[in-house]
């Protein structure tokens, strides 16, 4: 859980992998352009449905965030259907359920690789459930679709990731902070575990570039499930009334944040005392709180409900009937599934193929429109480009967009404010094909897996 | 100008014109500058009042939208109101009931309980809210922040003294320019209250601890010598440090040395009252499993799902229930109480019953009876979180002073914990029904003998260790989140506190539970909240290690084994 095991470097092995890769790629290209159309197996044998894999937690401790993203593949794949399918095949979902078991999460990407033989898979939410697929979908040469807010610091050949990297929630959040509201003390506070931790890094690191001096940044990290936030939210209050306007930069995870807020409530902090921007907060966690004591709070996503274009009222419209239920709300990592599918429909149409190593190609700058306007793009270090939104939160459980990015912002594989990674690019197309390149050296360094 | 053709017609000489215009009209010009100056500077407030008429620059510019809002809102919350209209015109702003009609006539309307929209000077009603062309101007933080010290100025002329004491409590957090602090130090003559007067000159000596004057800084410090508030430590800390004066260096030290000896007494109490309030949730959640594990020697896993189950039934019925609040939450104590208990009977009757005396197999299978309760929970109400609201009067907290406060949903939950902790001894040692729970808890055959059923006994037994774990539900409720995975979080904190305090004494439940909290708050805000839990966890195997049978042993039947 130490965020120092984040990027995962390890020079020979990856430059060993890479030339494998190399080899096999050049193997494979010269087999395809040999016998293209005679013998390829993806064409000729399968005209029976596309499969796809999902692979969300339905039960156990991440069943609140993940089962919604089940019922979302499962809407997208139905619409998709009803459109005629893919390349003319219709897509059938297999659903499994990882049950918020990290060892799990690699059995049941093997066996739907490997026993089901999916073309591709749409799932995990935390990022250990990730690193854990990693080492299967690379050594299986599967495709996952990873669809929620990390900590960055990652890029496989064989992941993509449409949540947003710290360069488009947490940075820009940081900066309306600052700029709009003119913050000058910081609370960074977090639940104690990697995204936290290596956000935090990425924050302070940041800040400090900024001119900030660490007297005004307090961070704190708090166990899974902390329900007693008496004595931190007195502390907060206390370095937040020093006469410097102070906000919280919140990564506390879920579960923590409903006797977070709550104690911020009673103990008499609005959101003009100290602001807290949230990057775990949204709609569907707000349908769980009771959200008049949080009014004026803000939180910084992608995607927001309240953001009215076509697509989005569209797309809220199906949900709530697929769903069955009026109040069902959507959110950021259902959009950013949204985009991931359709992104992924669109490379298979261009690739006119299921097979891995053709979308794999196909895939890079491929553009899907968002729901809240403009397009997404595919980059080749496999992030997208994302509008970066911020809300405060209304007492309808809603959020009103205060601020907006100018266009879409792209995603970076490696911050450039961690010591570590501050030289490092991903890009998957040649010539440099290599998740963790160093730009100084100029030497891959793994594939940051 | 217009005087110009009877000057013309006056004087026909061009010399005479010409000496005319190189002295008397500039002269003239000169004076009728200064009056115009005059003028402007005598009826600038009234003239100002047309600063939210309709169509005025102000009001134009909000009707605008974008930037040029922006900009009016700021320059108009930033002038002193001039006229009533004004005032409840940014009133209405700060109550997210200010409209603007975005089309010509561009001009403000105030959006009444009704919903009706009138005009802020004449009260006239011009439409209602959802009239087209009428527009919330919208608030952020950004504009909240810049409101704030102009409504708290407002409140301070309000008729009635709490509201004004209110706001000058407010003032303290606001974020204030001098041209603010100028405007303070203006009202408070005319302020009746002395308790109001005196807190805000805390608060302008605060400011004016910054003075050049040493002789204003030396008033200051004596200004500030007794207030707590953070922000005014501070601002002393660098007088005490590095005043270039003496005395002023001096005086502020003695004053921060005061303050820093007060601030650590109410900061020690703060402390302990969390402590309390930490351990009385520990004491409520444990206290039932005190009576299933500690009683009847029962290992219950699922005791947390009982907890959930009370927590939901309080969601339930605040969703039946929907403007009662408060009626829904008293209710909620004795359904839980029902629905967990009746639950709990059923788990005895056909689970534990099979297992007595097989402590290994009943873990296993109140283990499994957790997951299932757990994920039939996420069938029936989804695996989503539930809101449950706290009624009015839990919400806030009573600030003595700004280091010390007490927040009033712990406070209710700490007395109910402690009203749940007696009622339970009362009825087991003063009840027929404590008396044959301790009769079979210490010796079964005996008591059969005696003629108590002791199968009766044992489910009634679980039946009320999981009523109260209901009970505590409800108050878990009020303070996190109602989910299926809620148990979880408290299971191993029961455990934790039964083990220590001394299986089967309910006294030692007590002071294990209180004692766990308050340790846990003494440390964690100098060791943090991760390292406080792992420190107050050793201390536990330690204890344990020392006493085996906990803090308070007792003889039962768990003891004879």
């Amino acid at each position: 859980m130490n965020d120092k095991t984040q990027p995962v470097v390890l020079p020979q092995n990856g430059i060993s992998r890479r030339d494998f890769m190399k080899t096999v790629g050049g193997a494979s290209l010269a087999l395809g352009l040999g016998i293209k159309g005679a013998l390829d197996p993806a064409l000729a044998a399968e005209t029976g449905p596309i499969k796809v894999g999902i692979l969300h937690s339905l039960s156990g401790t991440m069943a609140i965030s993940e089962s919604t993203l089940k019922d979302n593949m499962l809407m997208l794949i139905a619409e998709q259907n009803a459109k005629g399918g893919v390349l003319g095949r219709k897509l059938e979902p297999v659903v499994v359920d990882p049950a918020s078991n990290w060892p799990l999460f690699a059995e049941k990407a093997r066996e739907l690789l490997s026993k089901d033989k999916v073309a591709a898979i749409f799932g995990c939410w935390t990022s250990v459930s990730r690193k854990s697929v990693l080492p299967v979908v690379e050594e299986l040469n599967g495709l996952l679709f990873y669809p929620v807010q990390f900590e960055g610091e990652e890029s496989s050949r064989n992941i993509f990731y449409t949540g947003a990297a710290p360069n488009q929630q947490a940075i820009p959040a940081v900066d309306y902070l600052m700029n709009d509201l003119g913050i000058t003390r910081w609370v960074l506070a977090g639940t104690d575990y990697v995204y936290p931790r290596t956000t935090n890094k990425i924050l302070e690191a940041y800040l400090k570039q900024k001119g900030v001096k660490d007297e005004d940044i307090m961070i704190n990290y708090t166990p899974f499930g902390q329900s007693d936030w008496q004595s931190i939210v007195a502390q907060i209050k206390q370095f937040g009334s020093a006469g410097k306007p102070t906000a919280v930069v919140s990564t506390i995870n879920g579960d923590a944040n409903v006797p977070f807020y709550r104690e911020l409530a009673n103990q008499g902090i609005k959101s003009q005392d100290i602001p807290v921007v949230a990057f775990s907060v949204g709609e569907q966690e707000l349908s769980g709180m009771d959200t008049k004591p949080l009014a004026g709070q803000l939180a910084a996503w992608n995607y927001f409900e309240s953001i009215k274009t076509p697509e989005n009222e569209a797309f809220i419209a199906n949900w709530k009937k697929f769903k069955k239920d009026p109040k069902a709300v959507t959110n950021d990592p259902m959009e950013a599934e949204y985009i991931a599918f359709h992104m992924w429909v669109k490379a298979v149409e261009k690739a006119k193929s299921t097979d891995t190593n053709k979308i794999l190609e196909s895939i890079i700058g491929v553009e899907v429109p968002n729901l809240t306007g403009g397009m997404a793009k595919m980059l080749p270090n496999h992030y997208i480009t994302k509008p970066v939104y911020i809300g405060e939160i209304k007492p309808d459980g809603q959020f009103d967009v205060v601020w907006k990015s100018k266009g879409e912002v792209p995603g970076e594989a490696w911050s450039k404010y961690l010591p570590g990674s501050k030289d490092l690019i991903a890009d998957w197309t040649p010539p440099i094909n290599c998740g963790a390149y160093n730009t100084v050296t100029k030497k891959c360094t793994g594939s940051g897996g | 100008m217009n005087t110009q053709p009877t000057v013309l017609s006056n004087f026909s000489l061009p010399l005479q014109w010409t000496l005319r215009l190189l002295l008397q009209w500039p002269l003239q010009w000169l004076l009728r500058l200064s009056w115009l100056v005059l003028m402007a500077l005598l009826f600038l407030p009234p003239a100002q009042a047309e600063s939210i008429a309709p169509g005025s620059a102000t009001v134009s510019a909000l009707a605008e939208g974008g930037m040029a809002r922006s900009q009016a809102l700021n320059d108009w919350i930033e002038q002193p109101p001039a006229d009533p209209a004004d005032a409840a015109a940014l009133h209405a702003l700060n109550h997210d009931r200010l409209f603007v009609h975005t089309t010509a006539p561009a001009r403000l309307g105030v959006e009444h309980a009704d919903g009706q929209l009138r005009d802020p000077a004449s009260g006239a009603v011009l439409g209602t809210s959802t009239d087209t062309g009428w527009e919330k101007i919208r608030l952020n933080n950004a504009i909240r922040i810049k409101l704030r010290p102009r409504i708290d100025l407002l409140d301070l002329r309000a008729p009635d003294a709490a509201v004004r004491h209110a706001a000058a409590e407010d003032l303290f957090s606001a974020r204030l320019t001098p041209a603010y602090v100028q405007e303070i130090k203006a009202l408070i003559p005319t302020l009746a209250e002395p308790e109001t007067q005196a807190k805000l000159g805390q608060l302008v000596a605060g400011f004016e601890l910054n003075d050049p004057n040493p002789q204003v800084r030396l008033a200051a410090v004596a200004g500030v010598a007794d207030v707590l508030d953070p922000e005014i430590r501070a601002r002393l800390a660098p007088l005490a440090e590095n005043d270039p004066d003496p005395t002023v260096k001096a005086a502020a030290k003695a004053a921060l040395d005061s303050i820093q000896r007060r601030v650590d007494v109410w900061q020690f109490s703060q402390n302990l009252v969390f402590g309390l309030s930490l351990g009385s949730v520990l004491l409520l959640s444990a206290i039932g499993l005190a009576i299933t594990f500690g009683v009847m020697g029962v290992i219950n896993m699922a005791h947390g799902e009982m907890m959930m189950i009370g927590a939901y039934t309080t969601w339930v019925l605040q969703q039946l229930l929907p403007n009662h609040l408060s009626a829904a939450l008293f209710l909620a104590i004795p359904a839980a109480f029902v629905v967990a208990g009746l639950v709990g009977i059923a788990i005895e009757r056909g689970l534990i019953r099979f297992l007595y005396g097989r402590p290994l197999e009943t873990l296993l299978a109140t283990f499994g009876l957790s997951l299932m309760l757990q994920q039939a929970a996420r069938l029936i109400f989804s695996p989503l979180n539930r809101a449950v609201a706290l009624p009015e009067f839990m919400q806030g907290s009573w600030a003595l002073n700004p280091v010390f406060a007490i927040t009033f949903n712990r406070m209710y939950i700490l007395i109910f914990s402690l009203l749940v902790f007696f009622a339970l001894l009362l009825l087991l040692k003063r009840s027929t029904f404590g008396l044959r729970i301790r009769a079979v808890a210490q010796n079964r055959q005996m008591a059969r003998a005696c003629g108590v059923r002791s199968g009766w006994v044992d489910a009634l037994t679980f039946g009320l260790g999981s009523g109260i774990a209901g009970v505590a539900g409800v108050a878990l409720a009020l303070i996190t989140n109602v989910g299926p995975n809620l148990g979880q979080n408290y299971i191993v904190d029961s455990f934790m506190v039964v083990v220590l305090g001394g299986v089967g004494n309910l006294w030692g439940t007590l002071v294990a539970g209180m004692g766990i909290g308050v340790l846990n708050k003494f440390l964690e805000p100098y060791a943090g909240a991760v390292l406080a839990k792992v420190v107050v966890l050793v201390l536990v195997i330690l204890v344990i290690q020392k006493r085996p049978r906990g803090l308070f042993p007792q003889k039962g039947r768990a003891a004879e084994e």
